[in-house]
């Protein structure tokens, strides 16, 4: 069995000899396997690993920053030589020749990436109920659902099988699931991490993050793979501060916003309850908190929805049986493509293709598609214009807490729904951090947001480094 | 053009010029043509999951320097888009390509019509995007696709329809792949694909204003061939509208062999390429000081060099023409001319003559550019020289360029070496024409009496003993003092 320790203790071990990788990685190892059925994994690489875990026991005390931390990558981050799927049966059998940017960064700091995790479809879901490879379970209720789209990593973390686990976040994947399952999730800025080897749902949406259990490991890991990638036309030159130096726990001063529209009757009263705790905490060690409004919150998940499928239905036409993956057979190409496109992909992700198709094509362009890019500038706006008048924004994760297998699936809308409170960081592109923040009356733990200003993660990093130690 | 039947046609030309940048449009790859299939290829021009374009600049270069020799507007931040469609050699589902907001906006391109008449034909708009990998489709039972073209990058130079004939049209293409092989963005080879052109065609009653249903007429890949597939469209159309019938909206494609255009697909079934901004590109910047350094580097625009060549060095059009068809031929030229120094005005002609006759058909023979041709402007210069000031005869001159040319040596040289100096020493050529004279009685007879012809036959056979040294005008001279 593993024990749970954080990355700064990890890389103490290793580096003083203490403890070898070795070890640290067989004990997860032997987590993994005894939680299998969470059915948090999609792959694992348990030999070569143990190679690394060696290779790096070898270097002691000139090991990298995340020497001793196991950590696992979701199914749509490529890995060189290895299954890369998106729990889609239409990459059936694909094997990436090509790292992502962040596999190559982890692995140079000496991570032993041991397997990738379960998600919903393409990352289309709020709770890894589409994955082809069946749905993960919540570590702490196997009759409910661990979110998505990255409930594998979410799960993983919480259950002790990782350290850390990388995300992805288009609408909320990351943060969503971190907030079900109990655990830190983080989405950095848009282009603050390069996307490289991020199998695209909606490039203009999408960015990788980490899971994590504390928010100082979410820092470390954050430090990692943040950066401009050559490779990535829309990584940013922003320079990368220290992260793990801006969590000084002192709020002294700090502007935080409240969002009146969020934070209305029609809020759970458990998660508005929690949020409002921790509120106090923050303003008795002398934050200043304030309401903020971001009036075109209502039209934020209509707006998501018509920009993430419109680019994901680009996005996904490569995947079409001609060149790698499933292919079904055709007496006519149209006749090929059809078929491997209706038997390769799941019901949500033909919905959204389809929505997609439809917001893009002539004579609907304007009404949706159009449109739906003037209401995005509108929310980045809204964004900027409360970041004039406090340093970091406050929300509910989600508007409940893990909803039960099968409660939603029938019921795509419900299901969008739950992404209400964190598809405005997507649109905007600004930085959104989930930290466990309680439970609910069940027991199920709820998750609290903080949104900061384009390239601030700092602040909610120290904002959330804060929350957990009172 | 007014058709002989009555009707006009009208004309707008889409040229794609395959630029010839080292590398791919959004990868590293190589750009080369004719290597095994599949070799140029890595995981962006190949589609992989996860892959990201990075958009190479050298890119950007070529399609703003075409706009500026064009004279079209260069867009301050222009962007790129997704054009989606379904087809096996486009790897990712989408072709990146400029929609709304091209590069390079507006611009003309001017045609100098059989008569002498110029032209104005006007563009639209240039922009940038990538080529679709080759599908080939005769090789056993299956497509086979070569995705080593995916990702190379191509300018579409888009026309308004100001195009009236099929001559015209073929004029427009030509005068554009002369622009783009004297900015060395393009090498503008039709059959290899590097040039692409496809004709929107359609005809109108002589004198009418309003436009008449187009098609479309894909694969001409030569310029007669673009010639020949225009005007059987528009007698296509013009026999259907005199018939009753009316034109569809269609794509058709040309084939050579056959001398006829078939019909692709229909418009009424038309792709919706559901263009949107790419997402994975930032806007493409063109900032002012940089397209005014382009600018100031752009070589002279080839139709101002022809009409330079006709007025500086009083060449006839018919000259000035072919010396400007391509830029390497107008470089040689003037070099050679360079060299020739004070004389260069003077001799321009003779260089003309040389370059236009020998040195481009070497050069065609050889298939070779110019720029690798054995003979350096210098030594053409320095035979041109000889002729003028007598050292060798013109005679000479055509054996001394074939010894340059095999052997690369300079004129003085190789006449040094062959012993080809021109024999104009009155007294040596005297003895040679008298020894001629008596060995020949019988033509001298005839020559005196009063058959002037016969002179053609002393000068032949004065040269045959001097192996075509002695100067002919000496030679002349003297035979027609000493046979009388
Ligand atoms: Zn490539």
């Amino acid at each position: 069995m593993a024990v749970i320790r954080d990355i700064h203790t990890h890389r103490s071990l290793v580096r003083s000899g203490t403890a070898s990788c070795e070890t640290i990685t067989r004990g997860f190892l032997d987590s993994i396997r005894e939680h299998e059925s969470l059915n948090a994994f999609r792959a694992l690489f348990p030999e070569e690993s143990l190679g690394r875990a060696r290779a790096i026991d070898a270097k002691r005390s000139t090991a990298g920053a995340l020497a001793g931390v196991v950590l696992a990558t979701k199914d749509n981050i490529c890995r060189k030589g290895k299954p890369t799927g998106c729990c889609s049966k239409i990459l059936e059998g694909y094997v990436s020749p090509y790292d992502a940017t962040v596999v190559r960064r982890l692995e140079e700091a000496d991570a032993v990436l041991v397997g990738t995790t379960n998600m919903d479809e393409f990352a289309m879901g709020s709770s890894t109920e589409n994955s082809a490879y069946g749905t993960t379970r919540h570590p702490l209720d196997a009759q409910r659902v661990p979110g998505g789209s990255s409930g594998g990593s979410a799960a993983a973390v919480a259950a002790g099988l990782v350290t850390a686990a990388l995300g992805s976040d288009t609408g909320g994947s990351i943060r969503q699931p971190a907030s079900f399952c109990g655990v830190v999730g983080l989405k950095p800025t848009y282009g603050r991490v390069s996307r490289y080897g991020l199998v695209a749902f909606a490039s203009s949406l999408d960015q990788i993050g980490p899971l994590t259990r504390t928010v100082r490991d979410a820092a470390e890991i954050l430090q990692v793979i943040a950066g401009h990638d050559p490779s990535d036309a829309t990584s940013s030159r922003e320079a990368v501060p220290a992260y793990v130096d801006a969590l000084t726990r002192d709020v002294k001063g700090l502007r935080v916003g409240l969002p009146k529209e969020y934070f209305t009757t029609a809020l759970d009263k458990g998660i508005a309850d929690a949020i409002m705790s921790r509120v106090e905490f923050l303003r008795a060690r002398g934050a200043v908190v304030r309401d903020v409004s971001l009036p075109h919150a209502e039209y934020s998940v209509a707006t998501y929805y018509v920009i993430s499928t419109a680019e994901a239905s680009s996005n996904l036409a490569r995947f079409d049986g001609a060149r790698y993956g499933r292919r079904s057979d055709g007496t006519t190409l149209a006749e090929m493509y059809t078929r491997s496109r209706s038997e390769g992909f799941g019901n949500e992700v033909k919905r959204r293709i389809m929505l997609g198709t439809y917001v893009l094509s002539a004579g609907y362009y304007d009404a949706y598609y159009r449109k739906a890019q003037k209401m995005r500038r509108l929310i980045v706006n809204d964004f900027e214009n409360a970041f004039r008048e406090v340093d970091c924004i406050l929300t509910p994760t989600t508007p409940t807490t893990a909803f039960a297998v099968g409660e939603k699936a029938g019921d795509p809308l419900t299901m969008y729904l739950s992404d209400v409170f964190t598809v405005s960081a997507n649109l905007a592109g600004i930085p959104g951090l989930s930290i466990p923040c309680g439970k609910d009356a069940k027991g199920l733990p709820i998750g609290l947001q903080i949104l900061g200003k384009r390239f601030d993660e700092s602040t909610i990093l120290r904002t959330g480094d804060f929350l957990e130690s009172v | 053009m007014t058709a002989p039947s009555g009707f006009e046609a009208v004309i707008g030309l889409e040229v794609h010029a395959q630029l010839r940048t080292a590398s791919k449009a959004f990868c590293g790859c190589s750009t080369r043509f004719g290597d095994e299939p599949n070799t140029n290829v890595c995981p962006v021009c190949l589609g992989l999951p996860g892959a990201l374009p990075v958009l190479n600049r050298g890119v950007v270069e070529s399609a703003v320097r075409m706009g500026l020799a064009v004279g079209s507007s260069i867009a301050p931040t222009s962007i790129f888009a997704r054009k989606n469609y379904f087809y096996p050699d486009l790897p990712k589902g989408y072709q990146i390509s400029q929609y709304d907001e091209p590069i390079c906006r507006g611009g003309t391109v001017e045609i100098d019509l059989d008569g002498g008449a110029r032209r104005q034909v006007r563009l639209t708009r240039i922009h940038m995007e990538e080529d679709a990998g080759k599908s080939i489709h005769d090789a056993g039972d299956g497509t086979l696709v070569d995705v080593n073209r995916s990702g190379v990058p191509l300018i579409e130079i888009v026309s308004e329809p100001d195009v009236r004939s099929p001559r015209e049209a073929a004029l427009y293409v030509q005068k554009i792949r002369q622009i783009v092989t004297y900015l060395g963005i393009c090498d503008g080879n039709m059959e290899e694909g590097s040039l692409r052109c496809d004709a929107n065609v359609s005809v109108r009653p002589a004198g009418t204003a309003a436009l008449g249903t187009k098609t479309e007429v894909k694969n001409m890949n030569s310029f007669r061939n673009v010639e020949r597939a225009i005007e059987f469209e528009l007698n296509r159309q013009i026999a259907l509208l005199r018939s009753g019938g009316t034109v569809l909206q269609e794509t058709l494609l040309w084939d050579a062999e056959s001398n006829t255009a078939h019909p692709m697909r229909s418009k009424e079934e038309a792709d919706d390429y559901r263009y949107f901004p790419e997402p994975d590109l930032v806007p493409v910047t063109a900032a002012e000081a940089w397209v005014a350094q382009l600018r100031s580097e752009l070589p002279e625009h080839p139709t101002l060099r022809r009409d330079r060549f006709e007025k500086t060095y009083g060449l006839p059009r018919y000259d000035a023409d072919v010396l400007t068809a391509e830029r390497g031929t107008a470089d040689y030229f003037e070099s050679v001319v360079r060299e020739l120094g004070a004389l260069g005005a003077d001799s321009a002609k003779a260089a003309s003559n040389w370059v236009m006759t020998d040195v481009l058909r070497v050069v065609g023979e050889r298939r070779i550019d110019i720029a690798e041709f054995s003979v350096p402007p210098s030594s053409l210069a320095g035979m041109i020289r000889l002729i003028g000031n007598g050292t060798i005869s013109g005679k000479i001159a055509k054996e001394v360029f074939s010894a340059m040319l095999e052997t690369g040596e300079r004129p003085e040289r190789i006449i040094d070496e062959r012993g080809l100096l021109q024999l104009s020493d009155e007294t040596a050529i005297g003895k040679v024409v008298d020894d001629v004279i008596a060995r020949n009685p019988g033509p001298l007879a005839t020559y005196r009496s009063g058959n002037a012809q016969l002179l053609g036959f002393f000068v032949g056979e004065v040269m045959k003993q001097t192996k075509g040294k002695a100067n002919p005008q000496v030679v002349n001279a003297l035979l027609k003092q000493r046979l009388t």
